[in-house]
């Protein structure tokens, strides 16, 4: 025969059977809480500083002899969301290519970081930057001058990257 | 003017004042129910728009008016736009019984605080209101022709009706107790400490249960639970009709506060005697500060227990009322007729 006793309900003892005490001490950890320390950060004025494994807006790394990307278009091509469009061109330097138009859509961007991994010389890095705002979709599309970043300030990135990449 | 004439004006301005104290005080528990359930969950709430985020309510106005009202095609328009109107004209109405302090005499002739704190019904008064206002919700379910706003509207009145009893004979036992339904005889019967919460602890529990349920507060907020309802009998109102729905639900909250204040626990009278001659204004400041102390507290415990215990399932909710409820009121009046029968 099945066990009737076996329902939650009736595995209450009296006590908590009259519900009302049960309210009670429910009311006095809620008043409780009310006086514990706060989570709220504020954010305008407290804000969060990611560390090196954070994975941000994606930026080319800008080094004293110019972009690194030489326009292989690994990025572009393994882009889930297909946010990246890469033109290449030639130069006399010694890496003889380079992007004449590289561009992120951020609208579409996910934030995934696998443009950051396949690319071979390292020159697109997620960096820090998360509060990233756009008044129109024509905006949201960042050519180089915005995507470029001096090497100095991705430093954390690129340690990070050396470590665990 | 004839005598009639001066008792419109006097009524007339004594509603202004008390529609706008009802508003802001909706406005304000708004406020205290965000900032309260904020600090429950161990976060800040609303600290942004002016001091401490104290015109966050007025924000929150504006929003709703400048939101875009969206009616349903197949809606019926006249019903559709009753029914907000319904539930907060209702939820305004009851405070014309309700005493705020006792009166100021100017040059013989008494001012009562209240529109008609006096009338010898106003404990029926208050109770056929608020059984009024579940045809608002109804029909805000009914007129939505959305499935989830009938099911809200269907639950709210079976709520209504099974808990309306348990809280009508509750208030019973204070009946038989004080002999009277004014208000304000009421009030003055619990002079000094002699609150009836004292006298009627069973009548009093079985009544703050009732009307937890009759204001669709949580744990009886099964009319909008929105896991199984969307939004239950609001899924289909935006912009300000919503709004209105919205502050019904406070104006009713800072009711069932007041009514609980005036029955149970001395509405008005101060507890001591601190020298201030009856009728002078002074004293009618000090009732109504009190008076509204005490609802303040109410108030707030309404939202304390709303961000404490989760929602009841329909059953429970049911038999709660039918099986728990109204057995213990009836019971309540056996008790309150035996010692009357006993001890006086
Ligand atoms: S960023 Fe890297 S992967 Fe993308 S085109 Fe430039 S070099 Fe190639
Ligand atoms: S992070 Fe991902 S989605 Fe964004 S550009 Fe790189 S590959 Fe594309």
């Amino acid at each position: 025969m099945n066990n009737t006793k076996n329902t939650e309900a009736e595995r209450l003892n009296f006590m908590e059977k009259l519900y009302l005490p049960e309210i009670a001490k429910g009311l006095g950890l809620t008043m409780k809480y009310m006086f514990k320390p706060k989570f709220t950060r504020q954010y305008p004025e407290e804000r969060f500083e990611p560390t090196g494994s954070y994975r941000g807006r994606p930026v080319l790394v800008d080094t004293t002899g110019g972009e690194r990307c030489v326009a292989c278009g690994l990025c572009s091509r393994v882009c889930p969301a297909l946010a990246i469009e890469v033109q290449a061109s030639e130069t006399e330097r010694e890496k003889e290519r380079y992007p004449v138009k590289f561009e992120i859509n951020m609208l579409r961007c996910i934030f995934c970081g696998f443009c950051e991994e396949v690319c071979p010389e390292e020159a697109i890095v997620m960096s820090k930057e998360y509060d990233i705002v756009f008044t129109s979709q024509e905006e949201a599309i960042l050519g180089k001058e915005d995507l470029l970043v001096p090497e100095e300030q991705l430093q954390d990135r690129l340690e990070y990257l050396a470590e665990y990449k | 003017m004839p005598e009639i004439g001066w008792i419109l004006v006097e009524a007339g301005v004594k509603a202004v004042f008390i529609v706008i104290l009802i508003l802001s005080a909706a406005a304000v528990s708004v406020y205290a129910e965000r900032r309260v359930s904020a600090i429950i969950q161990l976060r800040l709430g609303p600290n942004r728009v002016g001091p401490f985020g104290l015109l966050q309510p007025i924000a929150d106005v504006f929003k709703l008016f400048w939101k875009e009202d969206v009616v349903p095609k197949a809606a019926d328009m006249g019903f559709h736009r009753l029914a907000p109107v319904i539930s907060l004209g209702i939820a305004i109405a009851v405070y014309a019984v309700i005493p705020f302090a006792h009166y100021i005499e100017i040059g013989g002739t008494k001012y009562y605080f209240g529109i008609a704190p006096n009338v010898n019904i106003g404990l029926l008064y208050i109770l056929a209101m608020t059984s009024v206002s579940v045809y608002g919700i109804t029909l805000a379910g009914w007129s939505s022709n959305n499935k989830y706003s009938l099911f809200g509207g269907l639950r709210s009145s079976a709520q209504m009706i099974s808990y309306e009893l348990s809280m009508g004979l509750s208030l019973i036992g204070v009946l038989m107790i004080t002999g009277t339904l004014s208000l304000n005889e009421i009030v003055l019967q619990q002079s000094g400490w002699g609150w009836n919460v004292f006298v009627q602890p069973l009548g009093f529990i079985i009544f703050l249960v009732s009307s937890f349920a009759e204001t669709n507060r949580t744990p009886f907020d099964l009319p909008e639970a929105e896991p199984e309802l969307v939004g239950g009998f609001n899924t289909e109102y935006s912009g300000m009709k919503f709004g209105m729905f919205f502050l019904a639900e406070y104006a009713n909250m800072a009711t069932a506060s007041a009514f609980i204040v005036l029955v149970y626990f001395g509405g008005w009278q101060i507890p001591f005697d601190i020298g201030l001659g009856a009728g002078s204004i002074a004293l009618a400041l000090v009732q109504f500060a009190w008076f509204l102390a005490k609802v303040i507290f109410f108030i707030l415990f309404f939202i304390w227990v709303r961000w404490t215990v989760p929602r009841f399932r329909y059953d429970q909710l049911m038999n709660l009322g039918w099986k728990v409820l109204l057995p213990l009121a009836i019971l309540n009046i056996v008790i309150t007729g035996v010692w009357i029968m006993i001890f006086g």
